[in-house]
């Protein structure tokens, strides 16, 4: 199908864009790498207005890194985050979950800020995010504000973002020295939309780890628990009977918690294996 | 700053498989259709329209990227390239195109020319690549003849035969 007409308004800066947004309201949508939005808009899912295109600000493409945390400008693409050494060494999470977003052709335009955006329940980038615990940089004609990626996604395709505002970057804590990281997900085809998806950030020095699972519920849910390599199956399940786990056409309830259960001690055992390996 | 109504027709220059080219759409228009009904380059197929079988895949600046989840308007400046433009001339096959007609990696053609165009890219980024990454690659494209059996090994074949060349030209200079 063909999209329903809309305006087209292409910014020179961050802030023509925010006085586009200031202006239009909700009768506009902001067009990043459109990988999500594209496919809304031809098969009439919404129907804008007026389309606001920050492709061409290369101000939100950068990457900064810190002693505390890398920022990725919102319109960094996923092909770029995952060929970027700074963050295969800073935030090396999102480096292992790059690969299960989409395919190679979408995330040549896909862009990390858009898919933050767009919210999806099994997203990702919003679940590397929010197990990180992460923040969102958010911009409009009025004020600058951060706001914690476990506070800005509310719900499938609802966040925590004004419709005046754009997202201008993505704060990652820096990986500490002793935490090590997992990722695995089950979708029907790769690159296909992922029924349960579990990233792990397990802290060896205060013997914690955060579970992060999406697809799970509307939103990502992280779950915080004590650690001890011996009790790896045990958390595993603790932490799957935390989540809320809705059911579709594609899973049941019961399925997708056993699907948590499973992927959970995965990653944990993965996630332990390389302490052993750098130990 | 640019502004276009939504019953606007808005003028388009880019370049086109290294040729400039023009014409005008609405913002609306999709590139896969400006590509194809303003342009009349049919090499580029249209399939599901929202990004998942992989048929309109072009070339922008030199990235695969879906024709279906762009808009023109959205290209004016850019290089585009396109199946056309994969030969070395009219009528003419590229060492890509010739290992997929002796792999047989093609039936009906529909699916080919995006695959094409995904490879081209891949093949520049990964020059030597494992069956396993050409498949994960591959998984962006629905090929519904062939059971991509035949599709990886042309890519396997082209990089082989790339990475001889080279080496022997490497020798001999």
């Amino acid at each position: 199908m063909k999209p329903a007409p809309f305006g087209y308004l292409r910014p020179e800066s961050v802030a023509e864009a925010c006085e586009a947004l200031a202006r239009h309201g909700e009768e506009a949508r902001i067009l990043a790498g459109g990988q999500s939005l594209g496919a809304m808009l031809n098969m009439r899912l919404v129907r804008p207005a007026l389309l606001v295109d920050i492709n061409r600000l290369d101000t939100l493409s950068k990457i900064e890194v810190t002693n505390e945390a890398v920022i990725t400008g919102a319109m960094v693409r996923q092909a770029d985050a995952l060929a970027d050494a700074r963050i295969r060494n800073n935030v090396p999470l999102l480096s292992m979950a790059l690969p299960h977003v989409g395919h190679y052709q979408t995330r040549n335009r896909g862009t990390l800020g858009g898919s933050v955006a767009h919210a999806d329940p099994s997203a990702e980038i919003p679940l590397v995010l929010a197990t990180l615990g992460g923040e969102v940089e958010l911009k409009s004609a009025r004020r600058t504000r951060r706001v914690r990626a476990g506070d800005f996604f509310r719900s499938a395709l609802v966040t925590a973002r004004a419709p005046e505002e754009v997202i201008t970057a993505l704060h990652w804590p820096a990986a500490g020295q002793r935490t090590r990281y997992a990722f695995e997900e089950f979708s029907v085809r790769g690159g296909d939309y992922a029924i349960v998806a579990v990233a792990c950030a397990l802290d060896e020095e205060r013997r914690s780890v955060r579970l992060g699972f999406g697809g799970c519920g509307e939103a990502p849910q992280v779950v915080e628990l004590g650690y001890g390599p011996e009790a790896i199956a045990q958390i595993a399940a603790d932490a799957a009977g935390k989540i809320e786990c809705r059911a579709d056409l594609q899973a049941s309830t019961a399925y997708r918690r056993n699907l948590a259960v499973v992927l959970a001690r995965r990653v944990l055992t993965a996630a332990s294996m390389r302490q052993a390996v750098s130990a | 700053m640019i502004e276009v109504r939504a019953s606007e027709k808005v003028r388009i220059r880019f370049i086109l498989n290294g040729r400039e080219i023009g014409g005008e759409a609405e913002p609306r228009m999709l590139l896969a259709d400006f590509l194809r009904h303003v342009l009349h380059a049919h090499g580029t197929h249209v399939g599901c329209e929202h990004g998942i079988c992989g048929a309109c895949t072009v070339l922008l600046d030199g990235r695969a990227v879906r024709s279906c989840l762009l808009y023109a308007v959205q290209v004016d400046g850019a290089h585009i390239q396109t199946v056309e433009g994969l030969g070395p001339g009219e009528g003419k096959l590229n060492d890509l195109q010739d290992a997929f007609r002796r792999h047989h990696a093609l039936q009906c053609g529909f699916c080919t020319a995006g695959i094409l165009i995904s490879a081209t890219q891949f093949l520049a980024e990964y020059p030597q690549p494992s069956g396993d990454e050409v498949r994960e690659m591959l998984s962006g494209h629905i090929c519904r003849c062939t059971g991509y059996h035949g599709i990886v090994e042309a890519i396997l074949d082209t990089a082989r035969r790339r990475a001889a060349a080279k080496a022997q030209h490497e020798r001999a200079g």
